[in-house]
């Protein structure tokens, strides 16, 4: 490329909050080097473009595409599609792009019980007629669609191939601007293929300052229920913290001000599941009853240990909080029971 | 990942072939993905089963090997050898278990072909991701520990310090013999227990190669097989043995005696400073301190004031050692059911009412009634007694198993009875007899021949309410004979109740001080009930006798002995391989986060405060994979039995399973 031509940088917001793209914004003054070294191509939170202009693109003319949220709806799936056709680099940005994070939590339930939740039974929600989102309505002018609402959750891999994944609900700003910095001065990337970028190869508690001992825990307690000790580790405390499961990079954030790593920037290396890992780690250092186990009657001990688990509120939205989509769970039988009330957790 | 993987289905006979449709099973294996060659042949195991493989590795340059046959802890060790003779790394080859998993749990031909297919497609993806391994050779120092001097300590001590190899023997108690050296006679040949047991107790102690370390315990055990170290403490006896030489003259001066709860069942009495019994060893006494009168009052020193060698010294303490040894053998003993928990059999609230244990102290001449059978008023000589077998055993509210010697034993009392008060009657309660033995049966014989009243039915009750003039002062044992089919009302004078075997009170905290699993009873768990008896899945440590169950003087014996042999081939071939199937750390992906370190059953993790990660201890891991599931970020891998093998086989055991759709067709 020459002087004059910069790169172009795309930053799309699929399914998701909106957190990623404050998250570039709060990168500071620094956003006024982006803008120096790069040219936007797409960024529709920040500037106007159509899709038609995307189209428009010749393929490849994109050198970093960030990609924030999942894909849930047929524009969604569009847009990756185009996107990935269009972009050098495609980065799934954030924790819905590579996990599917808080919006694949409804792959525990059905598009049917997400709709009459968010529709009908709002308590919020005037809807006398219950008219629902139709994907085609007939109008004296011809026919009005909009994007097909899917059943299931999937993250950017799951649709198109991606070169990175930048993990983090959000990504954090030092490290956006890491990776940006390193893109501009042109410094070795990791080779391409879904590797972790802007991220650490250890679990949080590499980086929480907090004192760790041998642990074992006889119950456990949400934020509200206790005032940790400002020192020890808070898992030892029987807060459900998932730093021990969790991707260092944030510097510890929540562990270091008292509150539990909810666990966004994912599993690590060589991790198929994270919830699953989590719950492993947790059933191993749970105390029931008085720990010896000979001549403790079975039931009596299963009970024991029930006592304990019961004091895990919302066990799912606690261990997949973030990893959902990208776990062994993936979703819910579509035609299973548990799924059609959209209850249950 | 491109591998040329052998499969080889085993018909065992009709075991699997009776079942499985195997031909099809082999001709299918063949059309997977990686499958160089699959076979099927009548017996894999044979030798001509394992030249078929040895040949394909060495012809065909096969990478990989499965053998869908039998479960591998019969067969795994057989087949790894079949590859390592054909120069393929043993490691690189996966068991199907078709037979005990399959063939043997249905009669269906067409699921459990099915399911062959399912379980042998698991191999197949497990083993193109398995590693070849390398096993860890471990020096083994020659010197052992055995802990516990009964019978089964005395007999495994024996037999390793006459084969040249030292032996550090760990009593608890003042002096080794163990519950044997209280029996009067043995069944069935009745010979004197004593008298059999009392020379081999005096070996030990002459032994050059056995040091002795009486009224001693084992607090604390670290290292791994080959190399542990042992802290003994060495409690305090207050008397030097240096420069005592059991006279004996400070047991006849000191003016105290308390009830010997321990080596006399409470029957007699001791002094308080003793020797258990005569033939004590070692033979030098012990100071009880609790119950001392210089020790609770500051005076009296009558043992100091007369033992001619200035042995006494009220200031010794206890010492803790450190003892070296390559490997461990425990056999801690027994406790003895506690016959107060049956409150309706009265012991403990009628005098007359006995314990076995007391009466093979009052049957024994060297016990406190010198061999008199007597009531609990040291006079009166009964006209009948009751024997109740089963007290605490092969019952739910105590008990559950059966404590194997009490019947026997029970027995022997009866003839006991018969040789020293000929007119009495004997009346022996029993639920079932067990003469399960070499000459028992034909001592159950003779017992009846000589005019036991055998009586087939737990006893409901003892009681001393009569309700019949006869009945008048005397014991009562309501039973139900089931063989006659009426409610039985029988006096007696003396009821003799045969107690049962238990796990030593502390049998938990021993099984954790040398990392050793307990049963729901308390008894230690062998590797293997039937192959594998007397060792445990902790390498290098064996449990003999009845701390692994109960068993009687022969099966002790025989235990101490097999165990002596084992670790004897462990020391005679300098170094031993273990299983590389070990887990280890990463500690670059460690976060120090210790979720670990309190989980290994064999005390192998160790954190490291100064870098804040920790790390597995390979020689002193056994491969559970307890870390390796809790490590929630996966910095722990256990060798042989990696997510990606894991994952890979139950993928493949689910090769035929519909793959769910994420997106449902009408939405595409």
């Amino acid at each position: 490329m020459t002087a004059k031509e910069k790169p172009k940088l795309a930053m799309y917001w699929a399914s998701s909050c909106g957190g990623c793209d404050i998250s570039v914004l709060n990168i500071g003054d620094k956003i006024l080097d982006v803008d120096q070294a790069f040219d936007i191509a797409l960024w529709p939170c920040v500037a106007d473009f159509k899709i038609k202009d995307v189209k428009g693109y010749p393929d490849g003319y994109i050198d970093l595409c960030l990609f924030n949220g999942a894909i849930r709806t047929s524009e969604n799936e569009e847009m990756a599609h185009l996107l990935r056709q269009k972009s050098k680099v495609l980065v799934a940005f954030g924790s819905c792009a590579s996990e599917g994070c808080i919006p694949a939590l409804s792959n525990l339930t059905t598009k049917e019980a997400t709709f009459k939740s968010s529709y009908l039974d709002n308590p919020s929600t005037d809807n006398p007629e219950g008219v629902l989102p139709q994907p085609v309505t007939k109008v004296p002018e011809g026919e009005l669609h909009i994007p097909v609402f899917y059943n299931t959750v999937k993250t950017l891999d799951q649709v198109v191939p991606v070169d990175y994944v930048m993990p983090g609900c959000p990504p954090e700003p030092p490290q956006i601007w890491a990776v940006l910095e390193a893109i501009i001065t042109g410094a070795e990337l990791p080779a391409p293929g879904g590797a972790i970028i802007g991220a650490g190869t250890v679990a949080v508690c590499e980086e929480c300052s907090r004192e760790k001992h041998e642990k074992e825990i006889e119950r456990f307690y949400r934020p509200h229920e206790i005032v940790p000790d400002p020192d020890v580790c808070l898992l030892e405390q029987g807060i459900m913290c998932m730093g021990i499961a969790t991707r260092a990079g944030c510097g510890a954030l929540c562990p270091e001000v008292g509150m539990r790593c909810a666990g966004c920037y994912g599993p690590l290396d060589g991790i198929v599941d994270q919830g699953a890992n989590m719950v492993s780690a947790i059933a191993s250092v749970v105390k029931a009853g008085s720990g010896a186990l000979a001549g403790i009657d079975e039931e009596e001990l299963a009970r024991e240990i029930g006592k304990v688990m019961d004091t895990i509120e919302d066990p799912s939205g606690t261990f997949y909080r973030f990893s959902m989509a990208h776990s062994l769970l993936t979703r819910v039988r579509s035609n299973g029971d548990g799924a059609q009330d959209g209850g249950g957790r | 990942m491109d591998e040329k993987v052998g499969v080889y289905v085993c018909h065992c006979g009709t075991n699997i072939a009776g079942t499985v449709d195997v031909e099809e099973v082999a001709t299918w294996s063949g059309e997977q993905p990686n499958v160089a060659v699959a076979r099927d042949y009548k017996f894999m195991c044979s030798s001509l089963g394992q030249e078929l493989v040895e040949q394909d590795i060495k012809e065909l340059g096969l990478t990989r090997v499965v053998v869908a046959a039998c479960s591998p802890h019969m067969h795994e060790k057989t087949f790894r050898g079949a590859c390592e003779r054909a120069g393929l790394n043993p490691y690189l080859f996966e068991m199907a278990n078709i037979r005990e998993f399959d063939s043997w749990v249905t009669d269906d031909r067409e699921a459990a072909t099915h399911k062959a297919k399912s379980l042998i497609k698991g191999a197949i993806e497990r083993v193109v991701h398995h590693q070849p391994l390398e096993p860890l050779p471990v020096e083994i120092n020659p010197n052992t520990l055995v802990v516990g001097g009964g019978i089964a300590g005395i007999s495994a001590a024996l037999e390793l310090a006459d084969g040249g190899f030292h032996v550090y023997l760990v009593e608890r108690e003042p002096s080794i013999g163990g519950h044997m050296a209280q029996l009067d006679k043995t069944f069935p040949t009745l010979d004197c227990s004593a008298c059999i047991l009392t020379p081999r107790m005096f070996d030990v102690g002459q032994h050059p190669n056995i040091t002795l370390l009486s009224y001693s315990e084992v607090e604390k055990v670290d290292g791994y097989v080959g190399d542990f170290t042992a802290t003994v403490r060495k409690k305090a006896r207050y008397v030097n043995e240096e420069l005592c030489t059991g006279c004996g003259i400070c047991v006849e001066k000191c003016p105290q005696s308390v009830v010997d709860d321990v080596f006399e069942a409470g029957l007699g009495q001791r002094k308080v400073v003793y020797t258990p019994f005569p033939q004590a060893v070692p033979n030098y006494p012990v100071i009880d301190r609790e119950n001392c009168i210089y020790f609770q009052r500051g005076k009296c020193k009558a043992c100091e004031i007369f033992c001619p060698t200035e042995a006494i010294d009220f200031e010794q303490q206890d010492e803790l050692i450190e003892i070296e040894v390559g490997c461990i053998i425990l056999a801690t003993g027994y406790d003895p059911f506690d016959a107060r928990r049956i409150a309706r059999y009265g012991y403990g609230q009628m005098a007359n009412v006995f314990t076995s244990l007391e009466f093979e102290r009052m049957v024994n001449a060297a016990g406190p009634t010198e061999g008199r059978i007597v009531l609990r008023d040291g006079e009166t000589q009964p006209e009948s007694i009751a024997i109740i077998h089963c007290v605490g055993s092969r019952d739910q509210n105590y008990n559950e198993y059966c404590s194997k010697v009490c019947c026997m034993y029970s027995l022997k009392f009866a003839h006991l009875v018969h040789e020293r008060l000929p007119n009495a009657e004997v009346y022996n309660f029993y639920i079932d007899i067990r003469s399960a033995g070499k000459r028992y049966e034909e001592f159950y014989q003779r017992v009846l021949a000589e005019g036991a009243n055998l009586i087939r039915g737990r006893a409901a009750e003892v009681t001393d309410v009569a309700r019949l003039p006869d009945e008048e002062g005397k014991l009562i044992v309501q039973a139900e004979d089931t063989l006659i089919g009426q409610q039985r009302r029988i006096p007696v004078d003396m009821v003799v109740l045969s107690i049962g075997i238990q796990a030593r009170h502390d049998a938990t905290e021993v099984a954790q001080i040398f990392g050793l699993g307990c049963d729901f009873d308390g008894f230690f768990i062998e590797r293997h009930p039937k192959l594998d008896p007397v060792f445990t899945m902790t390498e290098g440590i064996s449990i003999v006798g009845t701390c692994q169950g109960p068993m009687d003087i022969p099966d002790s014996v025989a235990q101490g002995a097999a165990a002596a042999a084992r670790v004897m081939s462990m020391i005679t071939q300098g170094t031993v391989m273990m299983e590389p199937v070990r887990a280890s750390i990463n500690a670059d992906q460690c976060s120090g986060c210790r979720i670990c370190n309190n989980l290994c059953p064999y005390n192998a993790i160790v954190f490291h405060e100064d870098d804040e990660v920790s790390e597995v201890i390979t020689a002193l891991c056994q491969g559970c994979g307890s870390c390796v599931a809790a490590c929630p970020s996966g910095a722990i891998t256990g060798a042989h039995f990696t997510d990606e093998q894991l994952i890979s086989q139950v993928v493949g055991v689910l090769w035929d399973v519909r793959q769910p759709e994420l997106v449902p067709a009408e939405e595409g």
